[in-house]
């Protein structure tokens, strides 16, 4: 492999893991959004809180690590994004803020009028940035953004089927993963109903997701055909593999299996983004918008793709310890007095 | 409303851009939005990060003290400021995350070519700024479960880290003033040297002078809170080591930092001269050149400021001979706006000069007496030192950003020919403005009733009992 095909491949890494970690995050509160009243539900805004607490701020590097891998190894096409996708961009970048300082202010809050209300804004914005960021992938799967300075359409570039299909997969992705994951965190916490309740949310988000890319193939084929043609045939197996998964993760939902779960519905999402990218390989800019952005063409000079991959290499080598001790930690889930925040999602 | 305006505006703009030949420009107005977007969100995470590099040594000090002589009042300090520094980092690291969005939301241009040539710096910023994350994670959350000692050591990394972020980060902003690493054909880089471009020889003065700032304004924002319960009485221990602990770090620190600050000038005077010449208001090229504090640039020159006679000549060559670079050796499309540029320097250097005088207070007092200055100003001059930091931290960052116009990279690439070409940056300012100002007063809303329901909930020694380690 090429240094600009390994940069891109570590940087889809990276987006896997941002769409793991930090969707699960926006699905929690995508499911906070439908715990219904303060009283009924603050079991499960609890169990949300207490999921997402310890680790949710580091789930946001893996986007600053995304954003930067993009502008330092293919700075031209993180130019042509940013700058005609930037409707989206910006209303998702004001969501995360939003977010994440609703999230940090509810926890903070004691009263109840105020917890509604940061309660509220952390939630509706989990469900709008998951959805903006699929609207973005759709503008760009779809072959909408052209390389250049806002040079694409800055309304039909997000604003359109395939965009609409991606934002909908997104936050239904999103939901189904959380949903899956608090199954199995209500069940280490001890609160069986919680995880029926949870359990019940996770098959009907599963179904409705699987329904939404089952339709999304019309939308493709008349939409985006070239990524309609990626998807039937160069990426078919993965295609398919995301299909047994999620087929797979709803039977272990139905018999209960919720560790097992998480590692198929996680293999659901991820094929599908793997199986966009060989969809459209070798490009990162997929025609018709523009015919030339290729991996290798957009590609930055050797001497940087050489000089991040091998500090990323050293940095992956220093987080990975620290990582395990955090998880490790928390995994111990010895309760304490002053600070509740026992459980570690993942 | 005004998002849903420049929508409708974007349908009719829309059929303008299509065409690649034409090569768009943003609108003035637009270009002021972007600048001021950037600004206002630069300005705001400035702050944050400012206390994320601070605050952990702080606090770490303080519960190593509370280890060592076994008092409550450290450890229920350390206890405190922990918490705090959760709800500042969640906001900080969110903060973070939209600017480097912005970096090509507002300034694809700039990332588009140099994107590459700076992307190592942040590459490691990203991994300093998780290895900070996933520590404080530790610290926060395992306080009651580590032994003390270990939870102690697992407090170091974030203050590691978040020295480095702050280092890596900044040296990005150097390269900007002073661009190296690379050579330029047709439009596109070539022949990247990204460590070139990360050591720039502005990379020594500006991140020491900022990474001494994030200590100084972390230092006076804390005493500055305990700094108004003492006159009302709250003097008890853990009041004044609140107050004393934070407000000396600052305080040594600050004539470091002017001397930095010197430094950082100096480096001006032979790298970035129109630079300088902008923060002085030096018009013409000479020697004797005076000092001006204060003024206004009326007419080609500062009027109605206080001119102390060569006053600039010896401050950069210790002799009134030497001779300054003035703004008439750059053609005036070139020349940063002197009013603004003159005006923040100043701020920036008389609120350094005047939180030195009020450490120098504390210091005699202390010397003297083993105690805190009797008079009933010094509290209130010491409420304020946290608001009055802030202010000279962005000052200093106006002074450096705006005294780089028009260039975004200096001598390299203007500002109008990176910013986004696309119509509608207005209603984005806008939309930035009003998420800003209503984070900031939650987070000032949240840290006040933190404060007060800890008063509320048991007054301090007596809670230290059970809220100390295990």
């Amino acid at each position: 492999m090429s240094l600009a095909q390994w940069s891109i491949t570590v940087l889809w890494i990276g987006l896997t893991l941002y769409v793991l970690l930090a969707g699960a995050d926006f699905g929690a509160g995508f499911w906070d959004l439908f715990a219904g009243t303060s009283r009924g539900g603050r079991p499960q805004r609890e169990l949300i809180e207490h999921s997402i607490g310890p680790v949710w701020e580091a789930n946001h590097v893996w986007l600053i690590f995304v954003i930067v891998l993009l502008w330092t190894a293919f700075p031209t096409v993180f130019a042509a994004v940013m700058s005609t996708l930037y409707i989206p961009l910006t209303l998702a970048a004001l969501g995360i803020i939003v977010r994440g300082a609703a999230f940090a202010f509810r926890k903070a809050s004691d009263q109840l009028g105020q917890q509604r209300l940061f309660g509220a804004a952390f939630a509706l914005s989990s469900v709008l940035t998951p959805f903006f960021f699929g609207t973005v992938a759709g503008g760009i799967a779809s072959g909408r953004v052209p390389i250049g300075l806002a040079a694409g359409n800055l309304r039909t570039s997000w604003y359109n089927p395939t965009s609409v299909l991606g934002g909908t997969i997104a936050v239904g992705a999103a939901a189904y993963l959380a949903a899956t994951y608090l199954c199995a965190d209500a069940m280490r916490e001890g609160q069986r109903e919680l995880a029926e309740a949870f359990r019940r949310r996770a098959l009907v988000s599963g179904i409705v997701l699987g329904v939404v890319a089952l339709s999304g193939i019309a939308v493709l084929s008349a939409d985006a055909p070239r990524l309609f043609d990626g998807l039937t045939h160069r990426a078919l197996p993965l295609v398919i593999v995301s299909a047994i998964a999620g087929v797979a993760s709803l039977l272990l939902v139905l018999r209960r299996r919720y560790l097992l779960v998480r590692i198929t519905a996680a293999l659901a999402v991820t094929t599908v983004l793997w199986g966009w990218a060989l969809a459209q390989y070798p490009y990162l800019l997929p025609p018709p918008a523009t015919t030339n952005a290729t991996i290798t063409a957009s590609a930055a000079t050797p001497a940087v793709l050489s000089a991040t991959l091998t500090a990323l290499a050293i940095g992956t080598a220093l987080l990975i310890p620290s990582l395990l001790w955090l998880f490790l930690l928390f995994q111990r889930g010895q309760r304490s007095d002053e600070y509740q925040q026992p459980t570690p999602s993942r | 409303m005004a998002l849903v305006f420049s929508l409708n505006g974007y349908v009719m703009f829309t059929g303008h851009v299509s065409h690649r030949m034409v090569v768009p420009r943003a609108s003035p107005i637009d270009l002021f939005a972007a600048r001021e977007q950037m600004a206002i969100s630069l300005g705001w995470h400035v702050i944050l990060a400012c206390l994320g590099v601070g605050m952990p040594a702080l606090t770490l000090f303080a519960e190593w003290r509370g280890l060592r002589t076994g008092e409550d009042a450290y450890r229920l300090l350390a206890r405190r400021w922990a918490e705090a520094m959760g709800v500042l980092f969640a906001v900080g690291a969110v903060s973070g995350t939209i600017l480097s969005f912005e970096m090509g939301l507002l300034w694809p241009g700039m990332m588009s070519r140099y994107g590459q040539v700076i992307g190592l710096p942040f590459t490691l910023e990203g991994i300093a700024f998780f290895i900070e994350a996933i520590f404080l994670g530790i610290y926060l959350y395992a306080w009651d479960r580590l032994p003390p000692r270990q939870h102690l050591l697992s407090g170091i990394p974030i203050v590691v880290a978040g020295v480095c972020s702050a280092f890596f980060v900044v040296t990005a902003n150097a390269w900007m003033n002073q661009p190296r690493g690379f050579d330029l054909a047709n439009g596109t880089v070539t022949a990247v040297d990204p460590w070139a471009a990360m050591f720039n020889p502005a990379t020594p003065p500006e991140t020491i002078h900022m990474i001494l700032a994030a200590f100084m304004v972390t230092g006076f924002v804390i005493a500055s809170v305990y700094a108004v319960a003492l006159p009302r009485g709250r003097r008890d221990r853990y009041h004044r080591l609140g107050f004393l602990i934070p407000f000396t770090a600052a305080a040594i620190i600050t004539p470091v930092q002017i001397a930095a600050g010197d430094y950082a000038a100096r480096f001006l005077a032979t790298n970035q001269p129109t630079k300088l010449a902008a923060i002085e208001g030096v018009y013409h090229t000479g020697s004797h050149i005076p000092l001006t504090v204060a003024g206004i640039p009326v007419g080609g020159q500062l009027r109605y400021g206080l001119e102390i006679p060569d006053g600039l000549s010896l401050l950069v060559g210790y002799s009134p001979n030497t001779v300054i670079t003035g703004l008439d050796q750059v053609p005036v499309a070139n020349r940063p706006p002197v009013g603004v540029v003159h005006l923040s320097f100043d701020i920036m250097v008389g609120i350094g000069v005047a939180l030195l005088l009020l450490g120098s207070w504390l210091g005699l007092s202390w010397w003297r007496r083993r105690d805190l200055p009797r008079s009933r100003w010094f509290p209130r001059a010491a409420s304020v030192t946290g608001i009055a930091a802030c202010c000279a931290l962005e000052a200093g960052w106006v002074t450096t950003e705006v005294g780089r116009q028009p260039w975004i990279v200096w001598g390299q690439m203007r500002t109008a020919d990176a910013v986004n070409p696309a119509p509608g940056l207005v209603a984005g300012l806008l939309a930035v403005l009003a998420v800003y100002v209503v984070m900031t007063i939650g987070t000032v809303y949240v840290l006040r009733r933190m404060a007060r329901s800890h008063r509320l909930v048991a007054p301090p020694v007596q809670d230290a009992g059970d809220g100390g380690e295990r």
